[in-house]
């Protein structure tokens, strides 16, 4: 969601991020469900053709993919050793379509239809429910994953900087006080755009 | 009375007087503030959109008391940070515009209408689709001035909005800034960029001691920094 939106005028991207939160929803649910490798290859198959149809390049979907090889390189040979190889096999491929699902959800939906669609599941319980806080919460934790990456990677660099790559507390303190010091700066900016209460 | 007033107004910080007694009337197009680090100017001009309160005396945006009705003042008066990483908050640059119109509740056909008209207005269509947190300095200045602008305040307040940017990009927001409509206060350390304003404050602990047209005002902050 940081920032992946692949732009595209697909049946895909126009689709309501509603309806394709359902079926993502529903899709990973009966992947999660079904043992065959059968019905998990066909189930790859369907996702294969999803990307296709939503003309989402080769590469820009492989980037969104390899984190979780990293973690199926390491947690497929221990399955094999404790389940067998078919049950590696069935959680490697239920891991990656899952993984492939919701990387085409981020890719093809923009995170203010998201949002959107939050607010309108969140419409009936308006009574006990702030759906336009509930929205800026999820907007906010979204946006803060670049900015700590930033932020540490600034202080980490001031660390090498100062000949004190090994000390944790080099980086801790400077990360904690800057993270501290920018969720005040993004509170202020929020209040000035009107986001006040 | 419309226009920005400051009516005996005082801030602490602790124990520490950071603005002291000022009455101001803001009338001018543009007006400028200059001063030395704690100076209290940026104080000062976040009491305009009421991020800051006084803490004797009250600030009024066009009549409004900003401390009583803040939320109608900050529909007039927009703000531009220093740092625009701290003022996004959306994935992308088209995205992060619109934002600001939630609140606002428009038509979705007026919004995108609205939000695709700054975006032309401040060059920046091209990187509509673009995630913001990878734009250059510049262009994350350019979008932080969209967001306030889509809003189509009344007056906007700058803390500082050229400090972390090169020559160019300073120039590039300057031009920008004189093709306002608005009312425009701007809070700032670079002369040049206050040298065309039609009013300069300047402050010193807290407390205004030059207000004036640019090239006397100016003039006098020289002095008080040599």
């Amino acid at each position: 969601m940081i920032g992946v939106f692949h732009p595209g005028t697909s049946i895909v991207h126009r689709a309501p991020a509603l309806v394709k939160l359902a079926l993502l929803a529903a899709f990973v649910t009966a992947v999660a469900l079904v043992g065959s490798l059968v019905w998990l290859a066909a189930a790859s198959v369907v996702v294969l053709l999803l990307f296709v149809l939503a003309r989402v390049p080769a590469p820009v979907a492989l980037r969104q993919i390899v984190p979780i090889l990293w973690v199926l390189a390491f947690a497929v040979p221990v399955q094999v050793v404790f389940g067998g190889w078919e049950a590696a096999a069935v959680m490697a491929v239920r891991l990656l379509v899952a993984v492939a699902l919701a990387a085409l959800y981020t890719l093809t939906t923009p995170v203010s239809a998201t949002l959107d669609a939050m607010q309108a599941l969140l419409r009936p319980f308006r009574r006990w429910i702030d759906a336009d806080r509930v929205g800026l919460a999820l907007a906010l934790t979204i946006r803060c994953v670049p900015l700590l990456a930033d932020l540490v990677r600034e202080v980490m660099e001031a660390r090498r900087a100062r000949g004190a790559e090994g000390s944790l507390l080099a980086l801790a303190v400077p990360v904690i006080v800057r993270a501290l010091r920018t969720a005040e700066h993004l509170g202020e900016a929020l209040t000035a755009r009107g986001f006040d209460d | 009375m419309s226009g920005i007033v400051f009516e005996g107004v005082s801030h602490d910080f602790g124990a520490e007087r950071v603005v002291d007694e000022v009455s101001l009337v803001l009338t001018e197009r543009r007006i400028g503030i200059v001063g030395a680090n704690g100076s209290g100017k940026s104080t000062l001009a976040r009491m305009i959109n009421g991020l800051v309160s006084p803490t004797t005396g009250r600030v009024l945006v066009d009549g409004l008391d900003v401390s009583r009705r803040a939320r109608e003042v900050r529909r007039r008066v927009g703000f531009v940070f220093t740092n625009a990483d701290n003022q996004i908050v959306m994935p992308t640059v088209r995205e992060d515009v619109a934002f600001t119109l939630r609140r606002h509740r428009l038509e979705k056909a007026d919004a995108a209408a609205r939000v695709d008209a700054t975006l032309e207005r401040l060059g920046l269509t091209d990187l509509a689709d673009r995630p913001a947190h990878r734009l250059s300095g510049g262009q994350k200045q350019l979008l932080a001035l969209a967001s306030v602008l889509v809003a189509e305040p009344e007056i906007l307040v700058a803390d500082e909005p050229t400090t972390l940017l090169d020559a160019r990009n300073a120039r590039l927001i300057a031009r920008h800034f004189e093709s306002l409509d608005q009312q425009l206060i701007v809070v700032s350390h670079q002369l040049e960029l206050l040298e065309s304003f039609d009013r300069v404050i300047v402050m010193e602990h807290g407390r205004v001691i030059a207000d004036d047209v640019p090239a006397i005002a100016l003039d006098a902050y020289r002095a008080v920094i040599a």
